[in-house]
């Protein structure tokens, strides 16, 4: 007894809680996993890589002026063209199409989720929400190409290409439901329900509460949303590949058949453009266009989504 | 006693009942879930119905053909598929789970270092499907000179998948309670010890669910392929990682893309067999999550 109170009370001149011996393997295991972390920075780093070589050498063959001052595009054409707005104008064109089918439906869909839907509800339709995210996009464009433009082309009173901007943007729209849905009902669910309880309480109704309260505490959450569902859309490929086509005309009439960026690269990148031909360097001229474009609405979107959660945690 | 009096209709703030518009309100909103749930509905039986004439053993013991709609099937496709997905598992579930706990449990925020790759990976997830196509024909193919494999298409849609895994990975390692590793800890393990047998066992349904949700969406990507030389007639079966290949979505790209209209049934026929695989996996990671999310 005596002795135990001794151990316990005078330690020796070693005995620090500092440890005793240097763990190598504890080093080792961490070294391992940064490295592991590491790997995404060097897909950046790949990516851009990948892009830069042939852009630089794409705009010393063709200026900058041409590229982004002229309306005629077909650089697999011979003579070859070079201006990008086309693609540019039905990638926004079809962008836009997409939006405003996803916008609504997908907000509804969140508040619903968020502000009104039993547990037992939320149960069935957010399984709905994640088949629907997890359907391949070239099912998407079976779909498009195949169902929706017969459809439309039966019902609209003017005429639609088999391959149209229209039922594309449609499908697109349909696509990014979830994305829009899921994370703006994340930025409703986290803001705090003594807002909800303080509407109430002055009276307010749940439509009140849900749309004059809850929707602007969340509002740069559902800006972060939108944005990374007009992201996806831009750089969609195989929907507008199979149901908008690859016809590159100068043209803002959605029943037309039009090539975004996108299906721009899918469909040159596919034929067999011979490497360091300028039809190849092409490929990586809009690739660095279009990866531009969405790293740009990306990284807004990071910045406004870590900007509400500063606000609420 | 006056004030008891009062007439009914000063004290009645809110009214009788709820008034007309909050119903319509309410019957909107749920007419947008209603609208994505009917979507999903007439796809699968549009697709079904178009698809069913074809949806034989034909269709996964031939090689595809252009000129014979009658005997061709997807089955370099469906093995080209599975060669892929095997690989992407083996790369990219091991490096983002290990990603996953350098970032949760080890990665100091005040960093700049460790911002920057949170900031990368949430910007990765985001890069278009086509853009990883580039990198896979200007690094892998080209650059390491992997040419047009399997292994090239494998080591693409694993950097494409990274990210998802890795964000999943993170959810679940997160939702472990301190409490759990400060109690290891006290008991003298160290960090890796408390992580390997403490954090990752009680994460485990979490990671797997994310796991398979990643690895679904890589059977059903196609836009990376177009890139890689998976969209040319492949009538063999991938021998080994070095053999060229093509993957089921491209074939149905392919068959959607050919004028007549019997190779349209055959896609049809096709995406029932790729969306049986994936709704099995989905359900399946549906389940896991329902069976073993624990509240703690």
């Amino acid at each position: 007894m005596a002795s135990a109170n001794n151990r316990a009370t005078a330690p020796g001149p070693n005995r620090s809680l500092a440890r005793s011996r240097p763990r190598y393997g504890e080093a080792a295991v961490k070294v391992l996993l940064l490295a592991a972390a590491l790997v995404s920075i060097a897909t950046t780093l790949g990516i851009v890589a990948a892009l830069l070589e042939p852009t630089i050498e794409f705009f010393s063959e063709v200026s900058l002026g041409e590229f982004f001052g002229s309306t005629s595009w077909g650089p697999l054409f011979s003579p070859p063209s070079f201006g990008v707005w086309p693609i540019i104008v039905a990638t926004l064109e079809i962008t836009l199409i997409a939006i405003i089918v996803a916008i609504p439906l997908g907000l509804a869909a969140a508040i619903y989720l968020s502000e009104y839907a039993t547990p037992r509800v939320r149960k069935i339709f957010k399984p709905v929400l994640e088949v629907l995210a997890g359907i391949p996009t070239v099912v998407f464009g079976f779909f498009a190409f195949s169902f929706v433009t017969p459809l439309l082309q039966d019902i609209l009173p003017f005429s639609l290409d088999p391959r149209n901007a229209l039922s594309a943007g449609l499908l697109v729209g349909v696509m990014i439901i979830p994305i829009v849905a899921s994370l703006s009902e994340d930025a409703m669910s986290a803001v705090p329900r003594s807002l909800r309880e303080g509407s109430f309480a002055l009276g307010a109704s749940k439509m009140t509460t849900s749309v004059s309260v809850v929707l602007p505490a969340a509002f740069s959450g559902i800006v972060a949303a939108v944005i990374l569902a007009i992201s996806r859309a831009a750089g969609e490929t195989m929907i507008v590949a199979i149901a908008a086509g690859f016809k590159s005309i100068f043209t803002f009439n959605p029943g037309s058949e039009m090539a975004t960026m996108a299906a721009f690269i899918a469909s040159a990148g596919s034929g067999d453009a011979p490497v360091g031909s300028i039809a190849y360097k092409t490929i990586f001229a809009v690739g660095s266009l279009l990866f531009i474009m969405t790293f740009a609405m990306n990284w807004f979107s990071a910045r406004m989504v870590k900007k509400y959660r500063e606000v609420y945690e | 006693m006056a004030i008891l009096s009062t007439p009914r209709s000063q004290v009645d703030l809110v009214g009788k009942g709820r008034p007309l518009r909050e119903h319509l309100f309410r019957i909107a909103l749920l007419s947008s879930l209603a609208i994505a749930l009917i979507f999903l509905a007439l796809l699968l039986a549009y697709t079904l119905t178009e698809g069913w004439p074809r949806l034989d053993s034909r269709l996964w013991e031939n090689f595809p053909s252009v000129r014979r709609p009658e005997t061709a099937g997807v089955l370099s496709g469906i093995t080209g598929t599975l060669w892929i997905i095997g690989l992407t598992a083996l790369m990219a579930l091991p490096t983002g789970v290990l990603a996953a706990i350098y970032l949760e449990e080890y990665a100091d925020n005040t960093r700049w270092y460790n911002r920057l790759i949170e900031l990368n990976i949430a910007n990765l997830a985001a890069v278009p499907s086509i853009v990883y196509g580039i990198l896979g024909l200007g690094i892998i193919a080209r650059w390491l000179d992997f040419g047009f494999t399997v292994m090239t298409g494998a080591v693409t849609i694993s950097l494409l998948v990274l990210p998802i895994v890795i964000i999943s990975a993170r959810e679940a390692i997160r939702a472990v309670p301190p409490s759990i590793r400060e109690g290891s800890l006290a008991l003298g393990a160290t960090q890796w010890q408390t992580i390997y047998r403490q954090v990752l066992p009680a994460s485990i349904p979490g990671i797997a669910t994310g796991s398979i949700l990643a690895l679904s969406r890589a059977i059903g990507e196609a836009a990376p392929f177009l890139m890689l030389g998976a969209a040319t007639l492949v009538r063999f079966n991938p021998d080994g990682v070095w053999s060229s290949f093509t993957v089921l979505p491209l074939q149905i790209y392919n068959l959607i893309s050919q004028s007549r209209e019997e190779f349209h049934i055959l896609a049809a026929a096709a995406i029932v067999v790729l969306l049986a695989i994936l709704l099995l996996m989905n359900s399946l990671a549906i389940w896991l999550r329902n069976r073993y999310q624990k509240r703690w």
